[in-house]
């Protein structure tokens, strides 16, 4: 019973008489894992999304979390256990200061108050916003906006977290930061993590990356195994690494690059151990 | 339109305790016609900075000149209509403003608002459309069943529509997929070479403003932390990353190569095809088996 996330044959459309926006969409999720969810946008990723915490529901086929189909009966404790985190955390603002807002999904869950004055700061803390606890969330720029989104949902360790371009108006660095918090975060507490992302470094970091193309699964695999379809990728697109464009570079230069590098350290390794044989 | 700050500095809710002071003795100059990046971690100053420049915020102290305006801290700005009809700002997520029943009329809620003649919007309409290419049938959809990324060449359309002079644009491509920010970074660049538009571009991506901008702009805690042509600046690494920048990939990549394998490759914005070349000329120098 590894399996926490199963979606099977699940089809789904907006309206009666709209395109599928997912086709007969089949794949799984394991405890602890992380896996990003790639793809064009319009290519049903953020619906995917809605469908694990039951904000929408299947048309046909079947979504689980913990083993439990999800449906109107149980959607209430389904999502207890699945924090999500959206691009525009605007629409997710409920309290009139940083503190209310992080302790709102809390209390929602009946977290005791101790607990929650020591929780407040602690997420805050790692999402490096300790300084604004009082100040106002509307006043807060895009990326900070973000910040304490994220800390809204570590406050209540759910057991997913679902990051739907969830980092999109951070710089480079902050969203570094972020998900290196989040990745302490799920290797210590066995968090399973989905995140929805157009950020190569994000999709490099996860264990696994689903590719999503007009509502079907398009490919499954490991970053490496990703990104060495780089054309293929560019047709439905969507881009790859420096490092893997790079690498074809040289082979079409006849370098023959044994591995798929995917970061700079293994790229500069490939180039020293075929140094001698240029 | 040039454009100009002299000595600005701009605090938020003064005397309270709130009191926060976004902008510090900030000058910044981008000559009519030319194409500056701006660029800051979050909370740097960069929002409160191009509010600014259509006088959606009024300098603490200092003057901020846009063409022939002029807003200065402690007056009354009575040109402000003229101003924001000359320069267009395109916020992130745009797509977020939209709320008429067609793009047509949404496209049309500037210009209309502005007293512009029926038949000049219906062109200007029409030449909006084209310019963010989108096909004229779209004009009677709604805006609200588009995509994302239609949504959001709708609302720059009408931006555009105001025929701006200035073009300033907070993050546009954020949210898209990789395709489509390429293809929205050409748009503007196109429209920017094609309407001689003076454009203010507010981006994390150091990749961007390599390709595209004329200058770059660095802030830092409100201030004006570097400045010069991008590919420079770009260059003085330790300093970036003094105030958590990092550097455009590219150049990341070759000090490890410089690092690890002792050779020193000058970037000089070649393609990847060349750099490739260059990688293998250098490290070929040796032995030269095979």
């Amino acid at each position: 019973m590894s399996e926490q996330v199963e979606f099977r044959n699940v089809s789904f459309r907006y309206q009666e008489d709209a395109p599928r926006v997912l086709k007969d969409v089949d794949f799984s999720i394991d405890r602890g894992e992380w896996v990003a969810i790639i793809g064009h946008n319009g290519s049903g990723k953020s619906t995917i999304a809605k469908l694990m915490n039951g904000l929408l529901f299947a048309e046909s086929g079947e979504v689980r979390v913990s083993g439990e189909v999800i449906g109107e009966e149980n959607v209430w404790d389904v999502r207890k256990q699945v924090g999500m985190v959206f691009q525009n955390p605007d629409n997710q603002f409920v309290g009139t200061t940083v503190r209310d807002d992080v302790a709102f999904g809390m209390e929602n869950r009946g977290i005791p108050r101790e607990d929650m004055l020591r929780k407040v700061p602690e997420s805050l803390k790692a999402v490096q916003m300790e300084a604004y606890e009082e100040h106002e969330p509307h006043r807060l720029s895009g990326g900070q906006k973000q910040r304490v989104a994220i800390a809204g949902v570590l406050a209540v360790a759910p057991d997913y977290m679902i990051l739907d371009e969830a980092t999109a108006m951070l710089d480079p660095k902050g969203r570094q930061e972020i998900l290196e918090t989040v990745r302490n975060v799920q290797q210590e507490s066995d968090l399973t993590l989905i995140t929805i992302t157009h950020d190569l470094n994000e999709i490099v970091a996860a264990d696994r990356v689903i590719v999503m193309n007009e509502g079907e699964v398009w490919f499954e695999g490991t970053p490496r195994e990703v990104f060495s379809h780089k054309e293929a990728l560019s047709r439905i697109g969507l881009d790859v690494p420096f490092v893997a464009k790079l690498t074809e570079e040289l082979r079409s230069q006849g370098v023959h690059v044994k591995e798929e590098p995917l970061n700079h350290e293994e790229m500069v390794e490939e180039l020293w151990n075929l140094r001698s044989k240029m | 339109m040039e454009l100009t700050f002299k000595d600005v500095n701009y605090i938020y809710s003064p005397g309270t305790p709130f009191e926060y002071r976004a902008l510090e003795n900030f000058s910044m100059h981008v000559p009519s016609g030319s194409f500056a990046a701006v660029i800051g971690h979050t909370g740097s100053g960069k929002s409160t900075l191009i509010q600014h420049i259509n006088g959606l915020l009024q300098p603490t102290e200092g003057t901020v000149q846009v063409g022939g305006f002029v807003i200065e801290a402690g007056k009354k700005n009575k040109h402000l209509r003229d101003l924001r009809e000359k320069t267009g700002i395109v916020f992130q997520y745009p797509e977020h403003q939209l709320f008429e029943e067609t793009v047509e009329k949404d496209i049309a809620f500037g210009p209309k608002n502005f007293g512009v003649e029926e038949a000049e919007i219906e062109q200007r309409v029409a030449d909006a459309l084209e310019a963010v290419q989108l096909s004229e049938e779209m004009k009677d959809k709604s805006p609200f069943d588009l995509s994302g990324g239609q949504m959001r060449r709708v609302a720059i359309a009408g931006v555009l529509a105001m025929k701006p002079e200035v073009l300033v644009l907070d993050e546009p491509t954020a949210g898209l997929d990789p395709r489509g920010q390429k293809e929205m970074m050409e748009m503007f660049y196109r429209l920017h070479e094609q309407e001689g538009l003076t454009t203010v571009l507010v981006t994390h991506s150091m990749e961007d403003a390599l390709t595209y901008a004329d200058s770059v702009v660095i802030m830092n805690e409100g201030k004006k932390f570097m400045e010069g042509e991008p590919l420079e600046v770009f260059k003085q690494k330790e300093q970036l990353r003094d105030v958590q920048l990092d550097v455009p990939e590219v150049l990341a990549f070759l000090e490890k190569v410089e690092n690890r394998l002792g050779v020193a490759i000058d970037y000089r914005k070649q393609s990847l095809a060349e750099l490739a070349k260059d990688l293998t000329s250098e490290l070929g120098r040796g032995d030269g088996h095979e």
